[in-house]
């Protein structure tokens, strides 16, 4: 039994070769015109990108010196440079410590409901039930996490404090590790997953000692989204840290926070205090970005 | 695939006039040596479903002791079913389930009392692409055997070596033992798997495929590598490549819509088929 091969013409005709070259000048049209419309998307959202950058550095940088480090909240000196300059520390160890501790709480909670969603509970109703409640929460006004954290700490305790504010920044922590964690873990395939098992591996061995590994970059950078994104968040902590003056390191008292003191400053109508106000969101910025950098570096050198 | 395309591919060094073994399509199949009539493992009325699609209707099998079994037939008759009813594969997934008897020293492993980490660590599986676990390659290896023994720096180093040197691919990793394993290539990433299944010893080794994401250089070393296997370990290979299956096993398998059509020597199996089904795939007539 042979086969022999279908025959083809291999010359195009005339024809053809019409609409072959005509259909290339249109798609070269197309091609130049889509290519255009997504340099101009790039080159507007570069710019606004730019502008905040250029315009937070130029106000930023005025009132940029060691007293933000080292000083507390100083009222106005309304334009009397012999009366103390006011700083941030308050406002950072503030935001340190909440942040941390938000983070603290969030991320293994948000690791372990992402990991039953992903690993455990496929096509289950309670897994549904909470990936939507989930989904929810990540996009709630975060001015909401606020006052139920406000109901349920805030009136509870007799009055704002460090503590609550940290545990409405985990809950916002929490959805988004959550998701990125999910969604790591499902893009993990099967087979490696078969393949760990076929090891004779516990499927917990399997999660923890092979699949976080494969998603690890994916699930620290969900981690750093949660932290850039609490680190900015200015309404919750108004219901529940609601801010202070002061360097307070204590979790029962109220906490001051950079975003809180953003706020308080740029609304106070004096050009001193709203120049330190621009020195906030600049430390935040830089913040974020630091983070960010930090977290590429490491995960270089991981495998 | 015609017969006369499958004879242009027979190697010019085999020998022209092999007195035996030279079968349909011109493929050399290893010589009748008599099957071990020990069975490491043996399937009694295997019935499979997916959900309720029944993808294997009574099976019968034996898996002679250190001796390669070979599984071919169409694609979708059941052949990667099987092998996952082995070690107990099919368990992770709710709705998958096998009736009939899978017996292994005397026990139903398809039973449901049976311990599947036990029974994955003595019937290992190399899977179709490779599938390198995203650690170094040393830890690849030392994965596996952490789960199921407590061993001394010194002694898994050992264990390492010997499973990497079994793989034939120790001379090509052993400066870079402690680099990802991502960074090698197919071919060794395969045998890295294979390396990583042995290094657990097992007792039966199951190849889905192993070779169809491979290059024919890395492919010949792998057929190499289970001939060599075959002297310690019981294995079954799944492929859809005639010459492989004819390289490589023992006894040949042959499946059809999730029914054992026909088992025998290779040499049989290839030169005079029982069954008319068998003789159609392997010259290539249908599949
Ligand atoms: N997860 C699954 N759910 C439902 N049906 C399945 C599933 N996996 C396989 N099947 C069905 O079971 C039958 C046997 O599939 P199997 O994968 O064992 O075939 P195979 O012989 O390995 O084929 P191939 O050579 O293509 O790998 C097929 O009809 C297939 O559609
Ligand atoms: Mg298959």
């Amino acid at each position: 039994m042979s086969t022999t091969a279908p025959t083809f013409a291999f010359t195009r005709s005339a024809a053809e070769e019409r609409t072959k070259r005509s259909l290339g000048r249109r798609r070269g049209i197309v091609d130049r015109v889509v290519t255009l419309f997504c340099l101009l998307a790039t080159a507007v959202g570069l710019f606004f990108l730019g502008a905040i950058l250029f315009t937070l550095l130029r106000r930023g940088l005025v009132a940029l010196d060691l007293t933000i480090f080292t000083a507390e909240f100083a009222p106005t000196r309304y334009g009397d440079d012999s009366l103390p300059k006011g700083g941030l520390l308050h406002a950072i160890t503030g935001s340190l410590i909440q942040v941390a501790i938000a983070t603290a709480i969030g991320t293994p909670i948000g690791l372990f409901v992402g990991t039953y969603l992903a690993e455990y509970s496929q096509r289950t109703a309670l897994g549904n039930a909470v990936r939507f409640v989930s989904d929810i929460l990540l996009s709630a006004p975060s001015i909401l996490i606020g006052l139920f954290i406000y109901q349920i700490v805030v009136l509870p305790m007799g009055g704002f404090s460090g503590i609550a504010g940290a545990l409405a920044l985990a809950v916002i922590v929490v959805p988004v590790v959550v998701r990125t964690t999910e969604d790591m873990l499902q893009l993990i395939p099967n087979t490696l997953r078969e393949a760990v098992i076929a090891l004779g591996a516990p499927k917990w061995k399997m999660i923890v000692l092979v699949c976080y590994k494969a998603a690890l970059s994916g699930i620290v950078t969900g981690v750093l989204l949660a932290i850039a994104r609490i680190a900015g968040e200015t309404a919750p902590l108004l219901l529940t840290s609601f801010g202070n003056n002061v360097v307070s390191t204590d979790l029962s008292r109220p906490m001051a926070s950079l975003p809180i003191s953003i706020y308080q400053q740029a609304n106070s109508g004096f050009p001193d205090l709203i120049e330190i106000a621009w020195t906030g969101a600049l430390l935040v910025t830089a913040g974020v970005l630091v983070i960010n950098i930090l977290a590429r570096v490491l995960l270089r050198k991981r495998i | 695939m015609s017969q006369t395309d499958s004879q242009a591919k027979t190697p010019a060094t085999q020998p022209a006039a092999a007195p035996e073994g030279t079968g349909f399509g011109g493929m050399q199949a290893r010589s009748a040596a008599a099957i071990n009539a020990v069975s490491r493992i043996s399937v009694r009325n295997l019935d499979f479903y997916y959900g309720d699609n029944r993808a294997l209707k009574g099976i019968n099998l034996d898996l002679p002791e250190r001796q390669v079994t070979g599984m071919i037939g169409p694609s979708g008759c059941g052949k990667s079913t099987l092998l996952r009813v082995l070690n107990r594969m099919y368990s992770l997934y709710p709705g998958q389930r096998a009736e009939g008897e899978v017996l292994m020293d005397g026990q139903n492993i398809i039973a449901p009392n049976v311990d599947l980490n036990d029974l994955r660590s003595k019937v290992g599986m190399v899977f179709q692409k490779p599938t390198p676990f995203p650690m170094t390659i040393y830890d690849n290896i030392a994965f596996g055997v952490r789960l199921h023994e407590k061993l001394s720096k010194s002694q898994m180093d050992e264990r390492v070596e010997w499973a990497l040197s079994r793989a034939a691919i120790w001379d090509e990793v052993k400066d870079r033992l402690h680099t990802s394993a991502m960074g090698l290539s197919g071919g060794q990433q395969q045998r890295l798997c294979i390396a990583r299944t042995i290094a657990v010893r097992p007792e039966v080794i199951l190849f889905d495929e192993p070779t169809s994401a491979l290059d024919p250089i890395s492919t010949l070393k792998i057929e190499e590598l289970i001939d060599e296997l075959k002297r310690d370990f019981t294995i079954c290979i799944v492929t859809h490549n005639m010459q492989q299956a004819a390289r490589c096993a023992d006894q040949v398998a042959f499946f059809y819509l999730g029914e054992l059509i026909e088992v025998a020597p290779a040499a049989q199996m290839f030169t005079a088929p029982r069954e008319q089904k068998t003789q159609e795939y392997i010259t290539g007539r249908f599949g």
